[in-house]
């Protein structure tokens, strides 16, 4: 445990008796990056939902970085100690431009008295522009962030939880619907991001879960039923019925 | 295109438009001659005082809905708290005047109470109304914004809970009981400051006061639209999850900006009362307050110049229609909000901003000259 950025203990949550998440046990360590997949309402948005305190557990425990526990504190609170999380869709601020998207985010004073009276500092600039830089936004910082491609949505709202400065970064589905060459510059942009934070990436996409994982957790039915490396997942039987067998 | 026009001449026209209403309108009224083609009658420029005022809270109901995209149905109640503290203030200053000649307003013999209720006491005193009239529909805003934000009710639902208030509020009011005048409200004004409130001078220096107030509320609009809170309302509107992720408190920003909006209705209410000369509960209820929310759509929501010109000109018409044509309001209101909501989702505002490009469109087709380009991807900023 004491490797382990994010550890999760019989966590079950129930929506209207039926049980999203079962029992489930899950970590995550320090410098990981993780894919987790499974088929369609296998729970691992609830998973992240949980973990970013969306929805509360109704039993077990969530703990960030061994001591913090999530499962008691406040949606802002948790983005605050360290925990960034990008949406299943790409959810931006269409109406703003793409820098201010980016300068919003930044790690910074966020009470209404600071965002009111107080100017951009320096280093959130600059970490602004490193990280135009590596979503490869540079030449479209001043466009309205609505008239982006697919893509460059998705890569702007990666930028936006990377500018963030978080230590564990939860992506979901960041490749559905994208081309394949965004698909593989998606591969390398989380690549070179998971250098210095973990990492956890949910997808459906195989091609794309063999590019990035080293490490991959197979859920079904709220609960993890295979974890490995993706070859050792690949060759299980149970996984292969269940899932990849699909298709 | 029109975006560098704007930067251009936006804010010359906006020092223009000041001017016009601060100055040029009440100069009009005082030194020109009735017979005079340039003369502006002491009735239309108290009708426009009544605009003006207006026009204060739809920039506040813009920030709110406009901006941040909370759409309240209520903000008649907080227009009607700064209204109503503004005509307990004049209903007092009447004296022994009234028709009873009693110290107290006429209702309260007519109702016959013998004493002034203890919460009418300190509207005596003028600075504390003017105290009052901003803070009284702010801290009740913010007390109502703490309980409906904090359980994050939002969209639809707010607008409901919004309307409920405002029916409520106006059901509290009509009560005779609460010794605020019932169904006819506080009306029978005659002096503010020791000043003949129906005097052409006393309402001259009204008119100017609700077109300077005008004037300092955009300004302070402006500046929190344009401060980065301002961008963290936009995002709110945009993507609320996104901002809460991101580590921010969105219920706190919009219960900042709710309560600036609902002081801004209560300035605009303790300026429509003496100008009017009467405040009703019928100002408070549903209907007005959704006719608020039409104003703002009309000139233009997510603009602050659009929330001022839809209040003028939605009253103005009003105002026209409803002496000539008095059985079609209604209609043409209706009509109107339909016609807004379908085929000028950006206003009136939207619709000037388009006109430049509307104007290439027709010329480049007269020329055959190819394709036309595309617009500017830039972010238009307001
Ligand atoms: N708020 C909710 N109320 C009721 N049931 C829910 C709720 N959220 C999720 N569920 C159910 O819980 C199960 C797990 O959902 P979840 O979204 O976690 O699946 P997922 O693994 O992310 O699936 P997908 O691959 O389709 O995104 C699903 O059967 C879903 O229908
Ligand atoms: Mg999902």
């Amino acid at each position: 445990m004491a490797n382990t950025i994010l550890f999760m203990e019989d966590v079950s949550v129930t929506f209207d008796g039926f049980k999203a998440l079962n029992k489930l046990n899950f970590s995550v360590d320090y410098g990981e990056l993780r894919c987790v997949i499974g088929p369609n309402g296998a729970g691992k948005t609830t998973l992240l939902d949980v973990v970013t305190g969306k929805i509360r557990p109704d039993s077990g425990s969530v703990i960030f970085k061994e001591t913090t526990h999530l499962d008691r504190m406040q949606q802002e609170e948790i983005a605050n100690a360290g925990i960034g999380r990008k949406f299943q869709t790409p959810t931006i601020y269409e109406n703003l431009t793409v820098r201010d998207n980016l300068e919003l985010s930044a790690k910074q004073d966020k009470t209404v008295k600071a965002m009111l009276f107080g100017g951009i500092t320096g280093p959130v600039s600059a970490k602004v522009n490193e990280t135009l830089g590596i979503i490869g936004l540079e030449a479209k910082q001043s466009w309205r962030a609505g008239l982006l491609a697919h893509g460059e949505k998705q890569w702007l709202e990666i930028g936006m939880v990377v500018v963030q400065d978080p230590d564990l970064l939860l992506v979901d589905e960041p490749v559905a619907g994208m081309t394949e060459s965004e698909t593989q510059n998606t591969a390398d942009l989380l690549k070179r991001i998971a250098e210095e934070r973990s990492v956890l990436v949910i997808e459906h996409d195989m091609n794309f879960v063999h590019e990035i994982a080293k490490r991959v957790t197979v859920l079904h039915e709220g609960a993890v039923i295979c974890e490995g490396s993706i070859d050792y997942v690949h060759a299980d039987e149970q996984v292969i019925e269940l899932y990849l067998g699909r298709g | 295109m029109t975006k560098r026009l704007e930067e251009k001449f936006g804010g010359a026209f906006l020092i223009a438009a000041a001017l016009f209403f601060v100055v040029i309108m009440p100069s009009l009224n005082a030194f020109t001659s009735p017979d005079s083609a340039l003369h502006i009658s002491g009735f239309t420029l108290n009708l426009f005082g009544k605009f003006l005022a207006y026009a204060i809270l739809a920039l506040g109901l813009d920030l709110v809905w406009g901006y941040t995209g909370i759409l309240s149905l209520g903000h008649g109640v907080f227009f009607g708290l700064g209204a109503y503290c503004m005509g307990m203030y004049l209903s007092l200053a009447i004296g022994a005047e009234g028709v009873y000649k009693s110290a107290l307003p006429d209702f309260l013999v007519w109702n016959q109470v013998k004493e002034l209720p203890l919460f009418w006491k300190p509207f005596y005193s003028f600075p504390f109304t003017l105290l009052a009239v901003v803070t009284v529909p702010a801290l009740f805003a913010a007390g109502f914004g703490y309980l409906t934000f904090r359980t994050r009710i939002r969209g639809v639902y707010f607008a409901i809970i919004t309307q409920a208030l405002a029916l409520s509020v106006w059901l509290v009011f009509n009560r005779n009981e609460m010794n605020l005048g019932g169904t006819n409200g506080l009306t029978g004004f005659k002096k503010i400051l020791g000043l003949e409130l129906n005097s052409a001078a006393t309402q001259r220096g009204l008119y100017i006061a609700t077109a300077i107030v005008l004037c300092g509320a955009y300004l302070l609009c402006r500046w929190i639209v344009s401060s980065r809170a301002g961008r963290i309302l936009l995002a709110i509107r945009d993507a609320e999850n996104r901002v809460l992720y991101s580590g921010y408190t969105p219920s706190n920003y919009k219960l900042f900006v709710f309560t600036v909006s609902a002081a801004l209705a209560g300035v605009a209410g303790a300026l429509y009362a003496p100008q009017v000369g009467i405040i009703t509960p019928g100002r408070i209820g549903v209907l007005p307050s959704i006719e608020m929310v039409i104003w703002v759509a009309v000139g233009g929501r997510g603009t602050l110049i659009g929330a001022i010109v839809g209040a003028i000109t939605v009253n103005w018409a009003r105002s026209y229609l409803t002496s000539s044509f008095p059985d079609y309001w209604l209609y043409f209101q209706g009509g109107m909000f339909i016609l807004v909501v379908h085929f000028m989702p950006d206003g009136i505002v939207g619709l000037v901003r388009r006109l430049p490009e509307f104007a290439k469109k027709l010329m480049s087709k007269r020329n055959r000259s190819g394709p036309s380009p595309s617009g500017d991807p830039s972010a238009a900023g307001d």
